[in-house]
């Protein structure tokens, strides 16, 4: 190799940056790597951890008719206990059902105003307390229920209890409420700007622009907002466990007491020995949660998404 | 000028109308809230004092204050963050820094959506059935909280990686071609441009962590113990549980008891939301580029 050109061109040797920087760079990739994928191991094994659980279960008492189609829960009945969350089904799906009339309306009516309505101060003070709003625990939405709509029930209707699909259905639709207004405000704001100004230089007035242009086009990410919503109460816990009277039982009226599938759980877990078929028809239930809320929440981010494509 | 049309007084009548019908509906979504708080502070104020939060409970938690709820709260939300900060910053900065826009990331944020929608109470089912029994665990802080870390670890992600990607990405190009690695390039410019974005987040999910009831019922808080947790192998009281427990499961509890805690509960949350809603406003005021 004559020596001149060996001054002059770096052998490859040189532009080998494989220094320790080199190294650390990529053992951070992979730590990183492994931590972006650390949600789909939790998913993965909160699905196996549940259903090994309840595996016991679904492989001897667990007849799909009696599960699903029978009203009575009645686990703890020493010589046929009954295994049936249709009530339960019921009562939770009478809940979510009612807190969604409350919250639909109010959270895709104030979604609106905050988003196309309200300019500066007015509209940032009222993303705050929006915010605020979603903050409030779910314990304390309980204790909302049990302590200040309890009695106001059972004033303004004259029923003797006030914990019922009413109480509960409100509650959960003011605690929902706040979440669907933040997502389908979102949603709005997804809505280029262009399609405001070309329906406005056509000479249409503000509610136009949002009936005709703003509305129409945001209408996957408010249907989103709204089936996020409808997981949401799904999956609710402590509220409806406090708020609904806890009675297995489906509901004839709006004041009829009722049980929620997540509440079930919540309430009977402590008492149960771990393995025992009652335990386990429990952690069934948590897979039948598990699945119904994966399903909504796919279907919504598959809706949204599709905005997005489009 | 124009003289108005008949048509253009309708759309303007017709503006009006729809304008106070929305401002209608937002405003009765904030009143009966605004009232139930009002309820909370005036039952619930004359409980709370200063030995109010730091003494035991007595009578059987019909009286006396709430000190080892507090602290067993602090205590969980501690260990919680310890686990779901630095795993969600470093799925944020793979997410945001180094995965390409593909299927596979595709997936990754959809675990990371069904992470959060997923309800609480199978959140608690998953820590009875991995750390409580599985891992051996038992029923202790370190269960309680680590399902709560899982739980909240989406709120870490999203706010982290919603700052990442507001470094610009200038930022970035020209420390590449200072010969910097990815590494180098995030660690030096693109963690401190976004750490206090990245705050924000923490602070949120504190508050969110403090409130949650359902997956700690099981996996580590107690309804009543008469000693302070020594480390987080034991169990604890927690203020979310507390509030369930004197509202529901103890009788005798004198009427003002639950609204006292419930107020501490609720003050404790939203102070931590206003402090992560104002820091991010004054971030957003001091932005330079």
């Amino acid at each position: 190799m004559p020596e001149a050109s060996s001054t002059k061109l770096a052998s490859t040797a040189d532009f080998d940056r494989r220094d320790l920087d080199w190294y650390i760079d990529k053992v951070v990739q992979l730590i990183v790597f492994f931590a972006g994928i650390s949600a789909i191991i939790f998913i993965i094994g909160i699905f196996i951890f549940i259903t090994m659980e309840g595996l016991g279960f679904l492989f001897e008492d667990f007849t799909f008719k009696e599960f699903f189609l029978s009203p009575f829960w009645e686990p703890s009945d020493e010589d046929a206990p009954e295994y049936g969350i249709l009530a339960l089904i019921a009562g939770t799906a009478s809940v979510t059902g009612l807190a969604m009339i409350v919250a639909i309306p109010f959270s895709l009516g104030a979604a609106i105003y905050i988003g196309e309505f309200a300019t500066g101060k007015v509209r940032e003070t009222l993303k705050v307390l929006v915010e605020l709003l979603a903050a409030i625990p779910s314990v304390v939405w309980g204790f909302i229920g049990l302590s200040i709509m309890n009695p106001l029930i059972i004033d303004l209707f004259d029923v003797p209890v006030g914990l019922n699909v009413l109480n509960a259905g409100i509650i959960l639709g003011l605690m929902a409420a706040p979440i669907m207004t933040s997502i389908a405000e979102d949603a709005l704001k997804a809505v280029p700007d262009r399609y405001r100004e070309a329906a406005e230089a056509l000479g249409a007035t503000r509610w136009q622009v949002i009936f005709k242009t703003v509305l129409p086009a945001a209408k996957n990410g408010l249907l989103g907002a709204v089936l996020l919503g409808v997981g949401r109460g799904f999956g609710e816990t402590m509220a409806v466990l406090m708020a609904t009277g806890h009675a297995v039982n489906i509901p004839g009226s709006l004041f009829d007491p009722v049980r929620a599938l997540t509440a079930t759980i919540a309430a009977e877990l402590g008492e149960t020995a771990v393995g025992s078929p009652h335990y386990q028809a429990l952690f069934t239930i948590g897979i039948f949660l598990f699945i119904i809320t994966f399903l909504i929440n796919l279907t919504a981010d598959l809706i949204v998404r599709g905005i997005r494509k489009g | 000028m124009f003289a108005e049309s008949d048509l253009n007084a309708r759309n303007k009548r017709v503006q009006g109308l729809f304008r106070m019908l929305f401002l209608m509906m937002t405003v009765l979504l904030i009143v009966p809230v605004a009232i139930i708080l009002f309820t909370l502070v005036s039952k619930g104020g004359s409980v709370i004092s200063i030995d109010f939060l730091f003494t035991n409970p007595t009578d059987g938690m019909t009286a006396g204050g709430i000190f080892p709820a507090l602290l067993g709260t602090v205590w969980i939300v501690a260990v919680a963050l310890l686990a779901s900060v630095p795993l969600g910053v470093a799925a944020a900065i793979y997410l945001n820094e180094y995965a390409g826009d593909n299927w596979f990331t595709r997936l990754i944020q959809l675990a990371i959506i069904n992470l959060a929608g997923v309800p609480s109470i199978v959140h608690a089912l998953f820590g009875v059935g991995a750390f409580v029994i599985f891992f051996g665990f038992g029923t202790s802080i370190l269960a309680a909280s680590l399902t709560l870390a899982i739980m909240t670890l989406p709120i870490v992600i999203v706010s982290t990686r919603e700052s990442l990607r507001a470094v610009p990405q200038a930022f970035r190009e020209a420390c590449w071609n200072m010969g910097a690695t990815r590494w180098q390039t995030i660690r030096r410019i693109v963690l401190p441009n976004a750490i206090s974005g990245i705050l924000t987040g923490v602070i949120l999910e504190v508050s969110r962590t403090a409130g949650e009831t359902a997956p700690i019922m099981f996996t580590g808080a107690a309804f009543f113990l008469p000693f302070l947790p020594q480390g987080v192998f034991d169990q604890t009281m927690a203020m979310s549980l507390h509030l369930f427990v004197v509202a529901t499961q103890v009788p005798g509890v004198p009427e003002e008891l639950p609204f006292g805690v419930a107020l501490v509960l609720i003050a404790m949350v939203l102070i931590m939301n206003s402090i992560s809603i104002a820091f991010r406003m004054y971030l957003r005021g001091k932005k330079k580029w």
